[in-house]
């Protein structure tokens, strides 16, 4: 089991690799929740990969039955998916802008900060 | 954004559902799965889908308050609601418990700065999610 | 400068009378110090500053700092005595004091510190003072390039500097200089330390190939030139050599180096003395040779030389204070510096003549002056010096005879002959800028004919710089001896020179200057390989910056994996049912998908799978809180894209149309060692004392039945906290990026 979920963990992150060396920002964009998405996941399986058992408390009793998902990272993964949303919406509106200010989606074209003249001089 | 009549009649009742099944999420959320962050994320898909279906403003003058201010206001709670540990002189953001009515087998109805720190939660992500989607599409 | 001629307040105001008062207060603290110094006392004071370093602020007081502490603070005083005068009413006067004040603190700091590193602080602190200082005249673009000139050649000394007492304090064990003992010259490291404190040395003390910052320096008011770059601040170099005389000295290595480059230094400026016109400038290059003279004759370390290196410490400090302060003065009374031009100023000027009469003999060295008793000593050390003889003497000798005719050009030609046009009609300048020079002159003519009171001085100094005590007996006359004689050869050669200067000067111009131009293509060579760099790495092209991190991270990854060695075990196991095959592909397929369609549709399609299938792998594995964020979440990126693209164009299928082969294996590099690093993670046994906290203090202690909700809002609440307000400010930020930034065309 373990095995496979890092396999394709491992999948992940190379499309996601890939898609962040493209020129063009979407690619990046797509790139960037691919990670998030592998990020999270990485963080769950190094926590164990319990089939089935979630951590909840059978109403009564004092403590969870043996053998239940590791509640820690579970709970560092769902803050750190709303932060993914987060930084993806504003990356989001940030190519946005960029395309409204520059025209253009190509990041070698965005030569605003750094422009090519400023080689020659 | 012009949608269909049959969308705007449906979304009209399934808002108003969503956002009740949101507030649901965030109450039962300490003992059942959901809490604030899948609550307030329910409830601004509800709005989201207003906004959809009758435009930007109508789901604007729904909410009443701009979205960024309930963001504000949310986590102005979540503050508060942790500094209010600090009255009995506990370390910040420890949980303070109160049971009303305690009968047997019961301990009674529970209320704790916990459930206003959730609500907190719950007011910052609806607020936030709004407020990013809204400007974006007014934006287009 | 900007000097004006009336100061409006007296004293230059508040900030005049509080610069005065200063240094003459602590003139007065230290002199009660003597008595004990003399007696042969060494004095510790000690603070602890940063005790885990190891680093305390500690005062040590014995001859040495206490002959430069009462220098610092004497002459500091009669120098911002004369500056209240001569800049009194510029704008900037304020500043002026500020600076002055904060140089001579960290001067003073610098000779009193016992700790090395509180010593390299000071150290730092006189060489960004005097950066300030010499760009005083921030307007003039020569002014602020020779303070920074001054800044690069010092403070880069100050590195090699602070990398030499670092290996000290290693091979020593303390940083106390007081408790620094015996020599080092069988350690290991002495070669790696002897050339860094040499190099922080000769830059801060200007010594050949480093001595071209000095003389530009003197675009400095005046005063800062007598303060700084005559008496004190150069002097720092010659301090630090003498105080690590008794660790680092002795060996052949120390006698050499010192010997030869302040012997070449010595004479190599006295020449460039004589070639110059302004006579600052020829004074700027006799505190060259001072230095040089200075530096000889402690890497002499022969009793005698420390001897007769102290007794010049004392002397050069009154005659080249006196000298600049004069200089000064005839510069404001004549509004020139010209040497050729300047001619019979001694009706004009008389006190400023009488001061720079008393001056220069003392420079010259004729008898009865303290200066001859310095030369007096330096010939007799250097005759007696078992190695080196010639070369020290011969060094000694023709420094001191150019010395004679440069004191000549300074100060006996300005002020005799026919009275020359100048400027300004001359007139003499007023009495706050005459005590100064007219002092310090004085100085010189008593202690050479009372050199017992010298003594106090001069022989505690000498013992805390040859490292024992030695017997100092100064005097003008005891016999017709060697030094004597070659005494009488110089004032032939040095009066020689003098009348054949104008000559000699014309035909030393014509060889141009090397150094300083060759600073300037030094920096232009620095710049513009700064620029080939930037050039070469900042391509601006952000594909690839991307490419380098990964790139980073690549290398660190598979880095980390061959050295420790990792094998993961791949127990495949046989609990994976059709559901779980299902959901695997199904991801693995949504990302390739994404990473090679040419299709914005598609592409988002694609996403929408995958995050669907990672939240079907955490309701799978018991995580039902996380599964509804994830699809949640996954629902409003859909959402968010799908607006964004309306407005969006086509993704440009030209650049993607052929696989981009190295991105590929760089993607797959970093996939494949992430899953390596992921099954180890697995495989390590994992520590479950938090989950089981968690798990056993949830319903009891903090009354919920959803672990994870619990950890969420109780157990780790501050952290949600911080999250929400990260969210909260990612929102509002995207927010401000929409309606804040208005299209410039739209």
């Amino acid at each position: 089991m373990e095995v496979f979920v890092a396999i394709m963990v491992g999948a992940l992150v190379t499309a996601s690799v890939y898609l962040m060396l493209a020129r063009n920002v979407l690619r990046f964009l797509f790139g960037l929740v691919l990670l998030s998405n592998a990020a999270n996941l990485v963080i769950f399986a190094a926590g164990g990969l319990t089939p089935e058992a979630p951590p909840l408390i059978a109403p009564g009793a004092n403590a969870p039955p043996e053998g239940v998902a590791n509640a820690l990272p579970q709970a560092l993964v769902l803050t750190a998916i709303v932060i993914g949303f987060g930084l993806f919406a504003f990356a989001l509106t940030l190519v946005y802008r960029g395309y409204q200010n520059l025209g253009t989606l190509d990041t070698d074209e965005m030569r605003l900060a750094e422009p090519v003249e400023a080689e020659k001089t | 954004m012009k949608s269909s009549l049959i969308v705007r009649a449906a979304t009209r009742l399934l808002v108003g559902l969503l956002l009740l099944f949101s507030i649901w999420m965030l109450l039962r959320g300490h003992n059942e799965p959901g809490g604030g962050f899948i609550g307030g994320l329910i409830g601004s898909t509800g709005f989201i889908l207003y906004a959809i279906a009758h435009g930007c403003r109508a789901a604007r003058e729904a909410l009443r308050l701009e979205p960024q201010t309930i963001a504000m206001v949310g986590l102005g709670v979540a503050l508060a609601a942790g500094a209010f540990a600090a009255i009995p002189g506990d370390a910040l953001f420890t949980g303070q418990w109160l049971f009303l009515w305690p009968s047997e087998g019961s301990k009674g109805v529970p209320l704790s700065n916990i459930l206003v720190f959730d609500i907190g939660v719950y007011l910052v992500v609806l607020g936030s999610v709004l407020t990013l989607v809204l400007a974006l599409e007014e934006e287009v | 400068m900007g000097q004006s001629e009336s100061s409006g307040k007296p004293l230059g105001g508040s900030a005049g009378i509080i610069s005065i008062l200063v240094p003459g207060g602590l003139f007065v603290w230290f002199l009660q110090f003597l008595p004990a110094v003399a007696a042969g006392e060494t004095i510790l004071f000690r603070y602890d500053w940063v005790p885990a370093l190891g680093v305390s602020i500690g005062m040590l007081i014995d001859g040495l700092s206490l002959s430069f502490a009462l220098l610092i603070t004497g002459i500091g005083t009669l120098v911002t005595l004369y500056s209240s005068s001569y800049l009194g009413g510029h704008v900037h006067y304020s500043r002026f004091v500020c600076y002055l004040l904060s140089f001579m603190l960290g001067m003073l700091g610098l000779v009193l510190s016992d700790n090395l590193l509180a010593l390299f602080v000071f150290w730092e602190v006189t060489t960004i003072a005097s950066y300030l200082l010499i760009g005083f005249s921030a307007d003039e673009s020569k002014s602020r390039r020779n303070a920074l000139q001054a800044l690069l050649v010092t403070g880069t000394g100050g590195l090699a500097f602070l990398a030499g007492i670092i290996l000290l304090g290693a091979a020593t064990g303390t940083f106390e200089l007081s408790e620094i003992e015996g020599s080092l010259a069988e350690h290991p490291l002495y070669l790696p330390i002897f050339i860094l404190v040499v190099l922080g040395a000769f830059t801060k003390s200007a010594q050949v190939p480093f001595h071209f910052w000095l003389p530009n320096a003197m675009a400095a008011p005046t005063p800062v030139s007598a303060y700084l770059h005559s008496a004190t601040m150069v002097k720092g170099g010659v301090y630090l050599l003498a105080r690590l005389n008794p660790s680092l000295g002795g060996t052949d290595l120390w006698f050499w180096t010192l010997t030869l480059f302040g012997g070449v230094t010595a004479v190599f400026a006295s020449i460039l003395a004589i070639k110059q016109i302004d006579i600052k400038q020829v004074l700027a290059y006799t505190t060259l040779m001072a230095l040089g003279t200075l530096v000889m004759f402690i890497g002499l370390g022969t009793s005698d030389a420390i001897k007769a290196a102290m007794v010049f410490l004392l002397v050069h400090s009154f005659y080249k204070a006196s000298l600049f302060l004069m200089i000064g003065v005839v510069d404001h009374g004549t509004g020139t510096r010209d040497a050729t031009v300047l001619r019979g100023l001694t009706r004009a000027m008389p006190f400023t003549a009488l001061a720079a009469a008393l001056a220069a003999l003392s420079m010259a060295g004729i008898p009865p002056l303290f200066g001859f008793i310095g030369k007096e000593f330096f010939y007799k050390a250097s005759l007696s010096a078992e190695i080196g003889m010639f070369w020290v003497t011969a060094c000694a000798f023709l420094a001191s005879a150019l010395m004679f005719a440069a004191a000549g050009i300074v100060a006996w030609r300005p002020f005799t002959g026919r009275l020359a046009e100048t400027p300004v009609t001359p007139h003499e300048g007023p009495w706050a800028m005459l005590i100064g020079p007219l002092l310090l002159a004085a100085l010189g003519l008593g202690l050479g004919l009372f050199p017992d009171y010298a003594e106090v001085l001069v022989r505690p100094a000498t013992a805390a710089v040859y490292g024992a005590a030695v017997e100092v007996d100064l005097y003008l006359f005891k016999e017709v001896n060697s030094a004597l004689i070659l005494s009488l050869v110089t004032f032939a050669l040095g009066w020689l020179i003098y009348m054949g200067h104008g000559t000699l000067r014309d035909r030393l111009r014509r060889s141009p200057d090397r150094f300083d131009p060759g600073w300037d293509r030094l920096m232009d060579g620095v710049l513009a390989g700064c620029k080939w760099q930037a050039n070469l790495i900042q391509t601006g092209q952000l594909r690839r910056y991307i490419f380098v991190t990964f790139l980073t991270l690549a290398v660190a990854l598979v880095w980390t994996i061959w050295r420790a060695g990792l094998v993961p075990t791949m127990e495949l196991g046989d609990d994976l049912r059709v559901k779980h095959w299902a959901v695997l592909i199904a991801i693995t397929a949504g990302a390739a998908i994404v990473a090679f369609t040419n299709s914005r549709m598609t592409a988002v399609a694609a996403l929408g799978v995958v995050g669907v299938g990672v939240a079907l792998i955490f309701i799978t594995f018991g995580a039902p809180d996380v599964a509804i964020t994830q699809l949640l979440v996954e629902v409003l990126v859909v959402v968010l894209v799908a607006v964004a693209m309306l407005k969006l164009p086509q993704m440009n299928v030209e650049h993607v149309k052929a696989v981009r082969v190295w991105d590929l294996l760089l993607a797959l590099t970093i996939g494949v060692s992430t899953t390596v690093v992921l099954l180890t993670v697995m495989d390590t046994p994992f520590d479950l004392r938090l989950t089981e906290f968690f798990e056993q203090a949830s319903a009891p202690v903090a009354f919920g039945r959803n672990i994870v909700n619990v950890i969420l809002v109780d157990f780790r609440a501050l952290d949600t906290f911080g999250e929400i307000a990260v969210v909260a400010i990612a929102a509002l930020g995207a927010y401000a990026l929409l309606r804040g930034t208005r299209r410039p065309n739209p």
